[in-house]
């Protein structure tokens, strides 16, 4: 027989972003090899399962005893010590044994044994107790009620000092803090009492109403507010259009960041005086809650436009010497001095004007009090008021996107004084961060540097940048900055990793002419030749090594190229680097038509020829067939068909 | 409607109800009701404790002159601490909010993350901030740890904003137009007062004396802690008076802060300053509570 499970976990307010991370533990939860259904809203974490085993089977053991020939008393003395009739004991073969069945346990009975340790056993991004000091029990928040059910009965343990039972509770405010369920009802029942367990449907809900009232629905809010809620409506509130005078970014993050609002828009990219929020209950019959976040939203946009008009006091241009009273970092000193630092190196990058009066002022906006208040405006509110002030575009547009990109899918600057600003900027602190030796180890990076180097690549290869990569970084941040480039390449452009290995491993200079040869390399690589000689350029790499081959300069000897496919191949070499063909696709076409040639060299030529001087030159030659052909790619780390990777 | 003040009676009364002690403000500048000695000394230790007090709450940074209808240089805090926290304190939480007339069933009600951290302190605890239609009403804290001490019970620490609570309940915009008393506003009780320190505060107070009463005040606490272990009646050793150092300190730091005295680099130093006091107020505090974890145990 097969029974149906649930296990109800409830507790306080669990922050809503770790809710996912911890559905997705609980879907590996054991019971008995069926795979469970899991779901939460920010009171519980509900895991459920259809026809769950009510007994694991019994089974038999076999005891193994004393050989035949040590006698019937050993044979009792077995029997004795297992506790069973001497006459079950059966001599099969040479010795003596016992079959004794095992009896299934329980289902209920083993998990009543597991399930305690189980749930706590749940990871959480951060952990409290709450009873029994620092020894006791640690979950996200205390745990105040259990349903831990199998068919019709109970599953009865106890963890955190709280009982399993069948008594769930509805909704904080409009359900019933005590409901007998079933596994059959608990759905429903919660249903009544204004919970909607399924987060799905929670979220289809928001998105339906909200688009309904012209919503402009941002993603990330839809899932924050479908597990912020059990019961969630959304309502749409007005706000006086004198508002919309503010920039839209500053009336966009008070909306959505600090009240957790949909904006509205009359037209794309233009705001309309309302917005739509989500209440966690079922309705706002006398218009209270509209009110309310109506008045909340007016003083936030007070505050917003009070701290405009105030700003707007001191210009960016006098505020550059208050940045010497903001920290960027202990031992890199303040703001100003990284200011002056950056605006020096947009100069060495050969930025204009425009370029170096953006990074004079860049970082100006972080002693207003619009950014002290919102602190994810930062740039875009030191843009906004270098345009207000009269600075001309290029400058105020540069300011405004200096954080830019601010992940692998953002964007890069949209003018070129933007990019050299954003890239001095973050190269800025990238170097200052490795020289006092903060570098990110594993999942710690405070100062956000991995993305401060992909900034640097991403704006470095899109912008098509000429700077050489090695004038740009220290030694000591090479190595890093050459893992954020495999990892653009690879993920976010999509190139297969051997690829780029292959590219980055014949050298670097500027990130564009890595992707041009990146291009052409993957290009060749689907035709019949390439490879083939790319195993061939993996061969004479072996070989070199083997032969502890030492490139000295010297160049190959005619006089002793064997006449045939050896001098074949060094008049075609010769021939290729006279050419000189600047074309990556080009050059690799006339590299990859060596195949025939390079084949025939292996098939009659003896490169381990008796005399050295030949075997000299035969290794010289291959050599500089090797450096020839890993000017665009070192082929030898292309992955083929033979390699066993 | 009521007012102000009638909201707070009704808030001390229901937690008294539910065996708070009702306290009085604590008589020295704190920028916040957690740091009143009945909430950073009380809840360190074994010993069960409730109780409930307004604490004026100075914050010298967030003076407007009384001209941001809702930013205060001293606010008022309803402190609630609960040591250790019922099982229902949430419910019970929501109870208080009906008592000052909120009907729950008509407004929007989420209880939203917000841990909270105090480095001066040495303390820190999870929680949420609580939404009431969009707005927060009430920090909600359940403490881990206190001057550098786990906590063996953990406290439930509830503060209300009674400013934006009433001026939400009030329905005006402005905290200066709440009505403290029948006939007399917000402003008429206070206003003087944050315009008068928000100029001694960000233009006069005389930056070379607090610093050296910072100094006064770190020299007489230290040397108070550092007589401790010869000390040999340890109940009687003052280290309450001790903790109101660390106060005055604390609230020094904030003035020169205000006054844009303290440079970066000094900063961290005159916050590890204020720490070492507190954490060693807390270490006496516990060696002197000794006998009652004893009797616990």
């Amino acid at each position: 027989m097969s029974l149906d499970f649930l296990l109800e976990i409830g507790t306080e307010e669990i922050p809503h972003w770790m809710i996912p991370g911890v559905l997705a533990q609980l879907t590996k939860l054991d019971l008995l090899g069926e795979a469970p259904a899991v779901d939460a809203t920010p009171r519980r974490l509900v895991v459920r399962a259809l026809r769950v085993p009510e007994r694991t089977p019994d089974r038999e053991e076999i005891i193994k005893g004393p050989p035949v020939v040590a006698g019937e008393r050993a044979a009792a003395g077995f029997a004795k010590k297992q506790g069973v009739d001497p006459g079950e004991v059966k001599a099969t073969g040479n010795y003596y044994e016992v079959r004794k069945r095992i009896a299934g346990r329980s289902t209920i009975e083993i998990l009543a044994d597991t399930l305690p340790a189980a749930i706590l056993a749940i990871e959480w991004p951060k952990t409290m107790y709450w009873i029994g000091g620092k020894s006791g029990p640690r979950f996200i928040r205390p745990i105040r009620w259990i349903v831990a059910l199998l068919g019709d009965e109970v599953i009865p343990f106890e963890v955190a000092g709280v009982k399993s039972g069948n008594l769930t509770r509805g909704h904080r405010v409009l359900g019933s803090a005590s409901i007998p369920v079933t596994t059959s009802n608990y759905e429903s029942e919660l249903k009544k009492n204004c919970v909607i367990l399924s987060s799905e449907q929670r979220r289809q809900k928001i998105q339906t109403e909200a688009s309904a009232l012209g919503a402009k629905i941002d993603p990330d809010l839809l899932e924050t507010l479908t597990f912020i809620t059990e019961y969630p409506a959304a309502i749409r509130g007005d706000f006086d259009p004198s508002y919309l005078e503010l920039p839209s970014e500053v009336l966009t993050t008070v909306m959505r960041h600090h009240q957790k609002y949909f904006a509205v828009e009359s037209a794309p990219g233009v705001l309309a005086p309302h917005f739509v929020a989500v209440m966690n209950t079922s309705g706002d019959p006398d218009g209270l809650v509209k009110k309310g976040n109506e008045r909340v939203l007016r003083a936030r946009f007070n505050d917003a436009r009070f701290f405009w008009d105030v700003d707007q006091q001191k210009k960016l241009a006098d505020r550059v010497e208050d940045l010497a009273h903001v920290t960027f970092q202990a031992k890199l000193g303040s703001y100003l001095e990284k200011t002056n630092r950056v605006v020096e190196l947009v100069e060495e990058l050969g930025g204009n004007e425009h370029a170096q009066r953006a990074a004079l002022l860049a970082k100006t906006d972080l002693t207003t009090e619009m950014v002290k208040e919102f602190t994810d405006l930062q740039g875009i509110v030191g843009g906004l008021y270098a345009k207000a002030q009269g600075e001309p575009e290029p400058v105020w547009r540069a300011i405004y996107e200096h954080y830019k990109p601010l992940s692998m899918e953002d964007s890069i600057p949209s003018t070129r004084e933007g990019q050299i600003v954003a890239l001095a900027d973050k190269l800025d602190t990238l170097r200052g961060c490795f020289a006092i030796g903060l570098v990110p180890t594993g999942s710690k990076d405070p100062f956000a540097l991995r993305r401060a180097a992909q900034g640097v690549v991403k704006i470095l290869a899109e912008a098509r940048l000429s700077y050489l990569l090695d004038q740009l970084v220290p030694v000591e941040l090479r190595e890093f900055l050459l893992e954020r480039i495999q990892h653009y390449f690879r993920e976010v452009r999509g190139y297969k990793y051997d690829e780029v290995n292959a590219v980055l491993a014949a050298g670097v200079s500027t990130l564009a002419d890595v992707e041009d040869r990146l291009a052409a390399l993957a290009a060749i690589r689907p035709t019949e030749n390439f490879e083939p000689l790319a195993a061939s350029c993996k061969r004479i790499r072996n070989i070199l090594k083997q032969a502890e081959f030492q490139a000295n300069g010297a160049a190959v000897q005619p006089d002793l190229l064997e006449p045939g496919p050896e001098r074949d191949l060094a008049d075609r070499l010769a021939a290729l680097v006279l050419e000189n063909e600047d074309d990556y696709s080009q050059r690799l076409l006339k590299i990859a038509s060596f195949r025939p040639a390079v084949d025939k060299f292996f098939d009659k030529v003896l490169v381990n020829a008796p005399d050295p001087n030949v075997r000299t030159n035969r290794l010289t030659l291959l050599s500089k067939l090797f450096a020839e052909f890993s000017t665009i790619a070192d082929f030898s780390e292309i992955v083929t068909s033979g390699d066993s990777k | 409607m009521d007012t102000y003040q009638e909201t707070i009676f009704r808030l001390k009364h229901y937690w008294a109800g539910r065996g708070a002690v009702i306290q009085e403000p604590y008589d020295l500048e704190v920028g916040a009701g957690t740091m009143a000695p009945e909430t950073f000394l009380r809840v360190l230790g074994p010993k069960p404790y409730r109780v409930a007090y307004v604490q004026p709450s100075r914050r010298p940074a967030d003076g407007r002159y009384g001209e941001n209808p809702n930013r205060l240089y001293k606010h008022q805090q309803l402190q609630v601490i609960l040591k250790p926290a019922p099982d229902d304190v949430i419910d019970q939480y929501l109870g208080s909010l009906e008592a000052i007339g909120i009907d729950l069933k008509k407004h929007d009600l989420k209880l939203e993350e917000d841990n909270w951290e105090s480095p001066t302190l040495g303390a820190w605890g999870v929680g949420w901030q609580v939404m009431l239609d969009g707005m927060e009403i009430t920090q909600f804290t359940y403490f881990q740890q206190c001057g550098g001490f786990d906590l063996d019970l953990v406290p439930a620490e509830i503060t209300y904003g009674l400013e934006r609570i009433v001026a939400f309940l009030q329905g005006v915009e402005s905290v200066y137009e709440i009505e403290w008393a029948p006939g007399v506003k917000y402003g008429d009780v206070r206003l003087a007062e944050e315009l008068q320190f928000s100029v001694y505060n960000f233009e006069m107070a005389n930056v070379d004396r607090l610093w050296r009463l910072l100094g006064e005040h770190e020299a007489e606490c230290k040397e108070l802690l550092a007589g401790y272990p010869k000390y040999p009646e340890k109940h009687r050793f003052p280290v309450l008076a001790a903790y109101d150092q660390v106060l005055k300190c604390s609230h020094l730091f904030n003035l020169l802060d205000s006054r844009g005295a303290i440079s970066v680099t000094e900063r961290v130093g005159v916050i590890k300053r204020v720490r070492d006091l507190a954490v060693g107020t807390a270490r006496v505090y516990m060696d002197q509570q000794i006998p009652a974890r004893e009797a616990a145990a």
